[in-house]
């Protein structure tokens, strides 16, 4: 039970540890749920929390479930350093604090009636997983959809499992490649970008919500477009330090932007002057 | 300003008005004299006051030098602004113990004993309040601390008479008049009439401590000579920022050779930021004590200027000291305008005194305006 | 040899060339198969064809001592493989091999290239459209070699 101050937005709800799953050598999903009692609270796909493990500190991290799963929320974490590998330490039946959620979402609603792409780069089909989930549920609502996903190797794709039931959706591509392939693998190998040719696009019904390192979302913005969606409709998710998660720190500003509170996804046509600049 | 709101208070009740304050229950700070500074600290009588003394500043400089008269107001700003105490630079979150597998949040009250009451907020320091009011509590979330601290507290401004070398408020149109966002307001008069301040009104909270004691209506020659006063200073300004269209300036301008002229020289010490009456960057610290069982999240001030602020997995997206004046420059004084709708700039110079190398981020925007070829010759 | 005209014809890759090369082209074609595992060609062998890739996947790969073989890349459906035909000294720079069951339009490389030494214009042409390819998989290229995925 807990005695928080509830109108302070820099304090955590402690949050149990259901489950740790591995899904690869570096990478973890995280199922949370709430203390007895308390309520679950709902998210947007593309939304993050801010995980904070006891003593050790907080992270934000894009919630990767079901929005239509209140009763828990689900982390895909890549252990990269000491806070990410103290929160894929956790065991089932630990504990983790929880803040949010926070941040603009993926544009489902504007994308209703088109045609969706989701490309996706290593670790950053976890935050468009929930995006995925959604379309899947509503399926009427929604056009074609085109997964294209690209992993460093083989080893490094998450959801394996999961691909291939998508592909076997109604109307709906996936297409993976890595970058990096052993013999043994019978997939495409080169980046991302390169999957573009084997796609199905109608570019003019469709809008594209991308998420990967910064530098593989540039070249992909700029493929989209070179296959003839416009600017408005290519939708990426950022990434920078985050210490508070709404507007305080100042740490994740991006030019104007607060990547906490104006983001973390933008249309392409903003991010367009600011993407060409280093160290900005 | 209605004249029939102003009075006048001899320098010697100056002591009147502090009793009047302590009495309500405020905890005063003001302005004193330490280690060759004027600093903002807690103070109990008028004697602590920096009577006599003056600064002089300059790039990369300053110094206390004494008067020929003992005004108590004549000076400019020192190195510290009301944030000191609105937003503190350690503040404890909340504190966490262990229960078993899980653990419990510790209400914690980080509430100060008593308000506080500023006594000698200039008008530049009053912008950088309002900016901080901006950021802090009228955007997307609003900050419990500074909410506490700014709301329970009493400001009691002064107008300033006299500009420092380094002082460019005039330019950023947030002074030297103090016009509003204060409870009272003083402008120091030394001459025939008398050692004595001009008292303007504010607010109901100000009218009520002026109420705790007598004073006397200000005449007309008492409110002329006090408008006088502050032109005067205003006049004194010898920097300016030529705000027009400095916004799409420094957005336009991301490459200019400029930055490497100041990268040469900036040394990323942090000091504008720790100087700046608006800077409100802060990090987040978790400290366990030797049991493991007991944690704090601890709040403390942050800058940009630090090579760990951009890090994210990999490294830190600006890791010369070029992008990070650049971030600060550009934050400054055009991304806070599409954020927050004004400058963040208040014009009161103290980054240029305190920046150990002389930076003078008036010469910085003149040299970029002045080899630009994007925008408007 | 009319399906083959028709298809090469359509082929963006040759979309503009002129009527004469278009005949010439088809001239040195032919319809190929390679049956999984296949090696269509081998690093250092002579380069003295390209292929259009009409369906099916050819892995690009690279054999080093104390190297794990790698596959640096794959060719699809519509992808034009090879292009060390085309510029001495006419040796393939990888060993290229099928995925799965491949099919694919064979160019004669050798043919060609004294073509384009009898006739500039057509020389350009092609110069020109394998220009566009190296240029596309050299961008590609480069983002794989900065490793993105990886934590530093």
């Amino acid at each position: 039970m807990t005695t928080t101050t509830t109108t302070n937005p820099m304090v955590s709800q402690p949050y149990l540890v259901r489950e740790v799953a591995k899904e690869t050598s570096d990478t973890f999903t995280l199922t949370l749920e709430p203390e007895s009692g308390a309520n679950g609270t709902s998210f947007q796909p593309g939304q993050f929390s801010m995980l904070w493990v006891f003593g050790v500190g907080e992270l934000p991290i894009s919630i990767s479930g079901h929005p239509s799963e209140r009763d828990r929320l689900v982390y895909t974490v890549r252990s990269v350093g000491q806070a990410t590998h103290a929160l894929v330490s956790q065991a089932a039946g630990g504990c983790v604090g929880v803040r949010g959620p926070y941040g603009t979402g993926w544009p489902a609603e504007k994308a209703k009636g088109r045609d969706v792409i989701v490309v996706a780069g290593g670790i950053g089909l976890a935050p468009l997983r929930p995006l995925i989930y959604e379309i899947l549920s509503n399926r009427e609502a929604y056009g074609r959809l085109t997964i294209l996903y690209g992993a460093r190797s083989p080893r490094d794709l998450l959801y394996r499992k999961e691909l291939t039931a998508w592909a076997r959706q109604r109307d709906t591509q996936v297409l993976v490649t890595v970058d990096y392939g052993g013999l043994a693998w019978r997939g495409h190998v080169g980046v991302v970008t390169t999957l573009f040719k084997y796609a199905r696009l109608q570019p003019s019904r469709s809008t594209a919500m991308v998420c990967g390192p910064e530098i593989m979302m540039r070249f992909v913005a700029r493929e989209l477009e070179a296959h003839g969606l416009a600017r408005p409709d290519i939708y990426l998710s950022m990434e920078r330090n985050m210490k508070c998660g709404i507007g305080f720190c100042g740490h994740c500003q991006y030019g104007p932007h607060f990547i906490c509170k104006d983001g973390p996804i933008f249309p392409y046509e903003q991010l367009r002057p600011l993407l060409e600049k280093h160290e900005l | 300003m209605a004249q029939e709101q102003h009075t006048i208070l001899p320098v010697n009740q100056l002591e009147k008005l502090i009793e009047a304050v302590s009495r309500k229950g405020y905890e005063i700070l003001g302005p004193t004299v330490r280690d060759g500074a004027i600093v903002y600290d807690q103070m109990e009588s008028a004697e602590e006051l920096p009577a006599g003394w003056t600064d002089e500043q300059g790039p990369g400089r300053y110094r206390l030098k004494r008067r020929e008269d003992q005004a108590v107001f004549g000076y400019a700003v020192g190195p510290q602004s009301w944030k000191k105490y609105l937003h503190p630079s350690e503040v404890k979150l909340w504190a966490s113990e262990r229960q078993g597998a899980t653990f419990r949040i510790l209400n914690n009250e980080t509430r100060p004993k008593r308000p506080y009451a500023f006594l000698g907020v200039r008008a530049c320091e009053l912008a950088a309040i309002a900016i901080q009011d901006r950021v802090l509590l009228e955007d997307k979330y609003c900050d419990p601390i500074y909410k506490e601290r700014r709301s329970r507290a009493l400001v009691i401004a002064v107008q300033c008479t006299q500009a420092a070398a380094t002082c460019f408020c005039a330019s950023m149109g947030t002074g030297p008049r103090a016009q509003t966002g204060f409870d009272l307001a003083l402008t120091e008069l030394i001459g025939p009439g008398g050692h004595r301040f001009v008292v303007e009104t504010g607010s109901k909270r100000g009218a009520e401590v002026l109420a705790e004691f007598e004073t006397a209506p200000a005449t007309d020659a008492d409110c002329h000579e006090a408008e006088a006063a502050v032109d005067r200073g205003a006049a004194q300004q010898v920097r300016s920022i030529d705000t027009e269209g400095v916004k799409d300036l420094l957005y336009q301008n991301f490459e200019h050779p400029r930055w490497d002229h100041v990268a040469a020289r900036c040394l990323t010490c942090a000091n504008c930021t720790m100087v700046c009456p608006t800077c409100f960057c802060t990090t987040v610290e978790d400290i366990t004590d030797v049991t493991g069982d007991h944690a704090e999240r601890w709040r403390r001030s942050d800058s940009c200027f630090t090579q760990n602020f951009s890090y994210i997995h990999g490294g830190s997206v600006r890791t010369s000291s070029k992008a990070r004046y650049r971030q600060w420059m550009t934050h400054k004084l055009a991304s806070w305008i599409d954020q927050f709708g004004t400058s963040g700039c208040v014009g009161c110079g103290r980054c240029i005194t305190w920046c150990p190398v002389g930076i003078d981020i008036t010469e910085e925007v003149r040299a970029i305006r002045g080899e630009n070829t994007h925008g408007k010759p | 040899m009319e399906n083959l005209e028709r298809i090469i014809a359509e082929h963006p890759f040759f979309a503009g060339l002129d009527h004469r090369f278009m005949t010439l082209l088809v001239g040195c074609a032919s319809n190929v198969r390679f049956e999984a595992g296949t090696y269509i060609f081998r690093e250092g062998g002579e380069a003295n064809e390209f292929y259009l890739i009409r369906a099916g996947k050819v892995a690009l790969e690279m054999h080093a001592p104390q190297h794990k073989p790698i596959i640096v890349s794959t060719l699809g459906e519509g992808e034009i493989l090879g292009w060390s035909w085309l510029l001495p000294p006419y040796h393939w720079k990888f060993h290229a091999r099928a995925v799965g069951d491949t099919r694919a339009i064979a160019l004669d490389g050798k043919c060609l290239r004294t073509k384009c030494e009898e006739n500039h214009d057509l020389g350009y042409e092609l110069v020109k459209r394998f220009a566009y390819i190296v240029d596309q998989r050299l961008e590609a290229t480069r983002l794989q070699l900065l490793d993105v995925y990886s934590v530093r």
